[in-house]
């Protein structure tokens, strides 16, 4: 039994506004020409969608993403109601019909813009867990919590940390402070502001993020002992001292969205810096092939991590691969050729561009994926000794607790991050300049959309509020650490699988028609 | 080398604007009206530019195909002016199988002849129905073939529609016959046929042709409709009779490498008759994929047949049944009779009906099927927007029937390219490189029923719920 570590401060959350100035709401709060500017809405609404400032003739506009709309109906300081005008109106915002999609629906990318301004969780009613897909983690609950198992503990004291080496070799121990770290993305695919922003979030808050296969650009350095080196099978921008850099090295076999069909990002985005980094020419596309050509057989697999370990002596080893049907005999592989991390991503994540195809049908979704690897390495009898790491369609705080109970010890994380930085998934990463929002390109103008500063506030907020989540979750099961939900299935049910009686105890998952 | 199959597209563009998801709405009264860096200037796909009739006037809100939904300008106007709607249009076209995202999706490929990408992972259910109840399996680490996709080249997507000997036979005098049967291949698993609605025109029909003849495979037509603007593809051409009319057909079946005749109680005793028009003929049969399928298809592989032709109804569905099953189930139901009766590989089997996207091609496949036709993706691909109209006598949104067939042509052809990209991308995943080899290889999918019992079985105990 591990004993549990204090935990390293955890890292402030500041108040950050979203770069964009009107914000999107669940509701728009409209105020007409009839405002006579009194301020008594100023006083009243407790959620701070008025304000009125010191010789201001009206209020600013309504801050209506702070409005809880419908909820506000029965309150005295209603707004609505208390305006000797009648000069305002709350009403639901149509324009999130046509935002978002059955996984990420409106409601979680404006819960978790809100957890990026704040570090807390929405006030207002949004349903920020689940999502409309129908299936997998929309299919499961954490059952109802007895109420004499929940444990009175604060925060503070509740342990979320994840412990990379469990082989016990002669090899360092790395403990992230949180039971995920950030996915793969590259220099070139994303604005350098971006990696960067997401490397010291990840010093602050004591977990890691990845190079992706783009190489090892240099504003990294001061963050390397929270940046794993990825060596994928272009091998672009790998060379020893990235390899040395590193306290994690991540062999990247395959990746979810589009496994068994390798990396290419378009010559577009080969700008003069992405093509030094990566040592290739500007403007020609560059493609990463599927598999690695020098990998033939499970011997070969462990030859290529004992070529790392003698360049790093003190590296972790993770092995990143997808979802075949041969998922769990892949893991056991892993795990004899020496790797100390075995990340298993699933078809539904990823943030780089895929054939839409690819996205949709190749390999199995992360939910299946959990439980038999994690049962499988049971009855091999080596559980205990790796790293087990789910990723790829794991959106939120409760994704990430549903992962862990059925039998990963972390997650790791990649589209959540980008929709702290305001990503609204569009899906329009690749084309032509890149993100219009400034998050997935590496274009002269929107490519500084972003500073460095604003990336990592805003993800250590909303990791700040998952913490929240998680331990909110493992008090009303009586967990201390996360490391205790690890494999806790039992605390899950499926809707599916519950008669009616039992299933109408629960939350439905929204089953909004969307146009996507 | 044999020379390598390659699919020639070309970026062809709509005739009319196509239906667009979403429009932006602006509230004009609140506009400042002199900002120097209105968002509209700023937009980075250039919208408001291109669709100037959105900035002249106001009164309906127009809806855009090329907006992107990146809400820069509802998020950036210094008033908040801008908000979003839906497009009822939109979402009234095609129904539930035929969703409008497929119809989008087939008129970019149909322009582009490009495979659709996108970034920021899935979009959409978990699961559903029929093949969407299935994903194709991947080759980790250690595969059966080193090329992967980037040896697509390689990768052969050519199927056979003739009768395969099951054994090579010896004459009297104990030597092999002097020629064997010849073997007929399309190098792509999907042939042509015309929809049941739509064709307004017999120029739609010759550009569904062209572009079959331009992909050197075969496109089925009644042979009523086999008029002398088909005769410069003949090779392409599969006249479609019955036991009682096909003597009147006799000419045009002595054009064709194949004909295909509906299926009757007895039809098999035409075969030799057929054969008789024209040495080396292929016969294929046609009947509507019911309960009887698989057995009738096994009398009709028995009888010798070359190719059959299964009919689901237009959205994949069993014919005749009160609770129709899905294609995917169908597929496999046939092919295992086959392979239960030790005959599957003499006989070709095809499937159409439902068939709306490249993914369903491949997993027809996977379950057992040899190829595909299909009909509505092709109408799609000139434009259409299964508004229905047609169906009951109205006048068509985009008059398809006026097109002109090149342009026609091309966007089957680049529909067609897109799709066989697409086979490819799904086969190099598996480690597969003949389409043939995929054809049943069940074990290189993972089906949804499988995937809950071996995974959440353990965890969740029975399923009260169905699996769709
Ligand atoms: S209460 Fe009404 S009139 Fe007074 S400031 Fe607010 S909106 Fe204006
Ligand atoms: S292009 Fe769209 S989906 Fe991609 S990062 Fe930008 S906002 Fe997100
Ligand atoms: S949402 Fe983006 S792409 Fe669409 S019109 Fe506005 S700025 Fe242009
Ligand atoms: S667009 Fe409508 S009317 Fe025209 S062919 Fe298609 S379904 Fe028929």
């Amino acid at each position: 039994m591990n004993t549990v570590q204090p935990e390293k401060a955890l890292p402030e959350a500041v108040e950050t506004p979203s770069r964009f100035r009107n914000p999107i709401g669940k509701f728009v709060v409209t105020r007409n020409s009839r405002c006579t500017g009194c301020g008594l809405c100023a006083s009243l609404c407790p959620h701070g969608v008025h304000i009125k400032p010191e010789g201001y003739a009206k209020p600013l506009p309504p801050r209506s993403e702070r409005c809880v709309g419908t909820a506000c109906e029965k309150c005295e300081y209603y707004c609505v109601a208390r305006c000797p005008n009648k000069a305002l109106s709350v009403s639901f915002n149509s324009t999130l019909e046509t935002m978002g999609d059955y996984r990420w629906t409106p409601e979680m990318l404006i819960a978790h813009w809100h957890m990026a301004e704040t570090g807390n969780l929405p006030e207002v009613d949004l349903e920020y867990s689940l999502g409309s897909s129908g299936g997998g983690f929309d299919k499961m609950r954490f059952r109802t919590p007895v109420p004499s198992e929940y444990i009175k503990i604060s925060d503070e004291v509740i342990d979320t940390s994840l412990d990379l080496n469990r082989r016990g070799d002669e090899r360092p121990q790395k403990t992230l402070s949180l039971p995920c770290y950030g996915g793969g993305m590259s220099f070139g695919s994303t604005a350098l502001n971006v990696i960067v922003g997401r490397a010291r979030a990840a010093k602050r808050l004591n977990t890691m993020t990845c190079t992706g296969e783009g190489g090892y650009p240099p504003e990294f350095l001061p963050y390397a002992e929270h940046v794993i080196t990825q060596v994928a099978t272009g091998l672009f921008g790998v060379r020893e001292e990235t390899i040395q850099n590193a306290p994690v090295v991540e062999f990247k076999y395959a990746q979810g969205a589009k496994p068994g069909l390798g990396g290419h990002l378009l010559g577009d985005k080969v700008t003069p810096e992405v093509a030094a980094m990566r040592e290739t020419v500007v403007g020609s596309s560059l493609f990463s092939p599927f598999p690695f050509h020098s990998v033939y057989s499970v011997e070969d697999h462990k030859k290529h991590l004992d070529w790392i370990k003698e360049i790093n002596p003190r590296a972790l080893l993770s092995i990143k691969v997808s979802t075949p049907s041969d998922a769990d005999m892949v893991a056991v592989g892993s795990y004899y050729a020496g790797a100390h991390i075995i990340h298993f991503d699933g078809s539904y994540g990823g943030t780089g561009a895929a054939p839409d195809i690819a996205k949709k049908n190749i390999a199995m979704p992360i939910e299946y994926a959990i439980p038999r690897i994690h049962r499988f390495l049971k009855a091999e009898g080596v559980r205990e000794k790796v790293c087990l790491i789910a990723s790829g369609g794991i959106r939120n705080a409760v994704d990430a607790a549903k992962a862990i109970a059925l039998g990963a010890d972390g997650v790791v994380i990649g589209t959540a991050d980008l929709v702290a930085l305001d990503c609204i998934r569009c899906g329009k990463c690749e084309s032509g300049r890149g993100c219009a929002r400034g998050i997935a390109s590496t274009d002269a103008e929107l490519g500084r959309m972003i500073s460095e500063e604003y990336a990592e506030q805003r993800i250590v907020n909303m990791y700040t509020a998952w913490r929240k989540q998680w331990c909110e979750i493992l008090r009303q099961y009586g967990l201390r650490s996360t490391r205790e939900l690890v494999g806790r299935s039992d605390l899950l049910v499926n809707m599916d699988y519950l008669d009616e009686a039992e299933r109408a105890k629960y939350k439905p998952a929204p089953q909004n028609k969307l146009v996507i | 080398m044999p020379k390598k199959y390659h699919i020639e597209t070309k970026v062809t563009a709509p005739r009319f604007p196509a239906v667009g998801k979403f429009s932006t709405v602006e509230r004009r009264e609140d506009c400042a009206g002199s900002c120097s860096k209105c968002v509209k200037k700023k937009c980075v796909y250039n919208v408001f530019k291109d669709s100037y009739q959105h900035v002249i006037t106001m009164d309906e809100p127009e809806f855009l195909y090329l907006c992107q939904s990146c809400f820069r300008c509802v998020q950036e106007c210094t008033k908040g002016i801008f908000s979003r709607v839906v497009n009822p249009d939109y979402i009234l076209m095609g129904d539930e199988y035929w969703q409008p995202e497929i119809i989008n999706q087939t008129w970019f490929q149909a322009h582009t002849g490009r495979i659709p990408v996108s970034g920021a992972g899935y979009r959409g259910v978990f699961s559903g129905s029929g093949f969407d109840a299935m994903w194709t399996d991947m080759s980790e680490i250690v595969r059966p073939t080193r090329d992967g996709i980037h040896g697509r080249e390689y990768i052969s997507t050519s199927i056979e529609l003739s009768r395969k000997p099951m054994r090579l036979t010896f004459d009297d005098k104990g030597s092999l016959p002097k020629s064997l049967p010849e073997i007929t291949e399309i190098p792509i698993p999907v042939l042509f046929q015309p929809p049941s609605f739509g064709v307004f025109s017999e120029k739609e029909v010759v550009a569904m042709a062209s572009a079959a003849q331009r992909l050197q495979t075969l496109m089925l037509i009644d042979a009523k409709d086999y008029s002398s603007a088909f005769y410069c593809f003949d090779g392409t051409m599969v006249p479609r009779v019955t036991a009682r009319d096909y003597k009147e057909y006799v000419d045009i079946i002595c054009l064709s490498k194949m004909l295909e005749i509906a299926d009757a109680p007895g039809v098999e005793d035409e075969f030799p008759r057929l054969r008789g028009f024209k040495p080396g003929l292929l016969i294929a049969v046609g009947l509507p994929l019911d309960s009887k399928a698989p057995s009738r298809a096994l009398e009709l592989t028995i009888a010798g047949v070359d190719t059959i032709h299964f009919y689901a109804d237009d959205n994949g569905r069993e014919i005749g049944s009160g609770s129709p099953r899905p294609l995917r189930d169908l597929i496999r139901e046939v092919h295992k009779k086959l392979i239960d009766s030790k005959l599957r590989s003499t006989v070709n089997l095809v499937f159409s009906g439902g068939i709306a996207m490249a993914e369903h091609m491949a997993k027809s496949i996977i379950c057992g099927a040899d190829g595909v036709v299909i009909d509505i993706p092709l109408l799609v691909a000139l434009e259409c927007r299964l508004c229905g109209l047609c169906k009951t006598g109205g006048s068509c949104p985009v008059a398809i029937g006026e097109i002109e067939t090149a342009w026609g042509s091309q966007r089957i052809v680049n529909l067609i390219g897109a799709w066989h990209n697409q086979l490819l991308e799904v086969m190099g995943a598996c480690g597969i490189r003949e389409v043939r080899r995929l054809r049943g290889e069940v074990g290189r999918a993972l089906f949804l029923e499988d995937l809950e019992r071996e995974s959440f079985a353990p965890i969740f105990g029975r399923r009260t719920v169905p699996c769709e």
